[in-house]
């Protein structure tokens, strides 16, 4: 008997954790206009500790080769120190990094969208890694809730 | 025992503690792609007056669990079934007012597959592709223009057959959806015989294979320079443009996260672009754009110079569109090209 509850406990707990990384892409939808959004989004990037690098605007490439588009950029970001240290310790990781958001306009709403770090598993080797990336992919998701909450 | 009890009890409590009701559920998981009011985005409307009414309670939480295969909606595993429960009870929200969901029979629909091939050929390929493949683009608004307003969809696809009953394929087909292209055949000349037969022929496409995401499992290419590191990077820079593309950057990969003279010099980013590519990929699939521009970062580690960029046909499988496997296979293509050259 005890011995059939511990049985049920694991498997339910087996069942809780991979029913949790299910989710391959993180995507919401603001209901603001694209630059409050954009603005949202630097904020809360920096609120949770990180640095925007760089923000690349895909659509003035696109709008000086002569093609027809929305507002279209990505947000790259990192943790200054963390991604020097993940950079020696773990180059393969280096393509990934900085970490990108895109966001994009529709009409008077905005689209983001960013890849779920825990989704990676071929990247995250060792425990080290598979702990740093459930927790990018803890962050990365609350980022971009509160990007669509507006707070 | 009675520990375990309560651990399992307070285990199981937890997600109900916290569940959100539909509405926010909806919010979370759906409005991105099929908008705040299920009016607009990607896929097809859901808030659609000749929709909601005739299909079953089944039909919308079995397309949300399975998803549509290859065809960008996903599995939705991660839900409970009462998260499910709660989604569909929202979606119901928006039926017509005085509306009632209709009932079906569960009885099978008994059809010549032949004779459906051919009338499907004729009448329906058109928008749902010669194999039922369903429309190109992934539609509406998603930042892209597009010529018709609803993109037809997969009637081949898996996620679709297992939710779709026989009575509900047919029911489709013989009032059609007002509002959308898809038109009631019946006014359209076809005869109840007829709807039956292709009725079967598309409950035959069960048999294929279903669209599987691609199994390579390298998340990263990589490649030896013989050559210093800033030798390497004009030769990737050579190779790219050799390849038509254009260079539109290079940094350090510290750039914008130390002060310029606190940057390591030892990782180097050459971003570089094809804007006709570029278009082409956000046309099929405006999410792809995540991983451009395109990349390759030199990096020198132990007095050996690396070229390292991430592999296209590793994060296809993410995107969840089968319209993706070609360019991304192209993308990797090309960066091997470009790499390979570098290093000669
Ligand atoms: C003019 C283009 C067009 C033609 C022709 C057409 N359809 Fe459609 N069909 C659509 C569109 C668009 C939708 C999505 C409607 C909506 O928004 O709900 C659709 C929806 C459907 C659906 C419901 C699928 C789902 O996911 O709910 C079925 C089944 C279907 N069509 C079958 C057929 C068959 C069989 C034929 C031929 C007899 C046919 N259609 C002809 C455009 C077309
Ligand atoms: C990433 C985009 C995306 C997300 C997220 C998404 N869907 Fe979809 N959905 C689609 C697309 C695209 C289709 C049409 C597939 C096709 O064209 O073959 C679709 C089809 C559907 C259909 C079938 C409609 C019909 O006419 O038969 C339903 C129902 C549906 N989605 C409900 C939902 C619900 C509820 C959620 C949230 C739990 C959701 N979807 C999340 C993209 C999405």
């Amino acid at each position: 008997m005890r011995c059939n509850s511990l049985v049920l406990l694991v498997l339910l707990c087996v069942g809780l954790t991979s029913v949790s990384h299910a989710d391959e892409l993180f995507m919401v939808r603001s209901s603001h206009a694209f630059p409050e959004t954009m603005a949202t989004l630097q904020e809360v990037i920096s609120r949770h500790g990180y640095t925007v690098s760089r923000v690349q605007r895909v659509d003035i490439g696109l709008t000086d080769s002569g093609f027809k588009t929305d507002m279209y950029r990505l947000v790259f970001f990192a943790r200054p120190d963390e991604l020097r240290d993940l950079s020696q310790r773990y180059p393969q990781l280096i393509p990934y990094l900085p970490w990108p958001i895109t966001i994009f306009a529709e009409g008077e709403e905005t689209l983001l969208v960013t890849a779920n770090p825990a989704e990676l598993h071929a990247l995250a080797h060792n425990d080290e890694l598979k702990h740093l990336f459930r927790r990018w992919s803890t962050e990365f998701r609350a980022i971009l809730e509160e990007v669509r909450k507006g707070e | 025992m009675r520990v375990v009890w309560s651990l399992l009890l307070t285990v199981l409590a937890l997600p109900l503690a916290a569940a959100p009701g539909g509405g926010e559920l909806y919010a979370q998981n759906c409005a991105v792609c099929h908008g705040a009011d299920g009016r607009g985005g990607v896929g097809v409307p859901l808030a659609l007056p000749s929709f909601l009414p005739s299909v079953s309670d089944d039909y919308l939480a079995a397309t949300i669990r399975h998803g549509r295969p290859g065809r960008v909606m996903p599995a939705f595993t991660q839900l409970s079934n009462a998260e499910i429960q709660a989604i569909v009870a929202h979606l119901r929200s928006w039926m017509p007012p005085g509306s009632k969901v209709v009932t079906l029979s569960s009885q099978a629909v008994k059809g010549d597959v032949v004779r459906g091939k051919a009338l499907f050929a004729e009448r329906c390929a058109v928008c749902h592709g010669a194999n039922g493949e369903g429309g190109h683009g992934t539609g509406v608004t998603f930042s892209r223009p597009r010529d018709l307003p609803i993109i037809a969809p997969a009637l081949n696809n898996p996620g679709f057959l297992a939710a779709a009953s026989d009575q509900m394929i047919k029911t489709t087909l013989m009032n059609g959806r007002d509002g959308t292209p898809m038109v009631s055949f019946l006014q359209q000349g076809l005869s109840e015989r007829d709807i039956d037969d292709v009725v079967s022929y598309v409950r035959s496409f069960a048999a294929e294979a279903g669209w599987k995401p691609g199994n390579d499992d390298t998340p990263m290419l990589e490649m030896d320079s013989p050559y210093t590191l800033a030798e390497t990077v004009e030769a990737v820079k050579r190779a790219a443009v050799g390849k038509n593309f254009r260079i539109i950057r290079e940094q350090s990969l510290e750039n914008g996260l130390f002060a310029a003279t606190q940057e390591s010099k030892t990782a180097h980013i050459v971003y570089f672009c094809n804007f006709n590519f570029i278009n082409q990929a956000l046309a099929l699939d405006p999410r792809v754009g995540l991983f451009m521009p395109c990349r390759i970062t030199v990096v020198e580690r132990e007095g050996q110079v690396k070229m390292m960029s991430i592999n296209p046909k590793y994060l296809s499988r993410l995107f969840n569109n089968a319209e993706l496997d070609k360019p991304c296979e192209e993308m990797y293509q090309v960066y091997m090209g470009i790499m390979e050259e570098a290093s000669l």
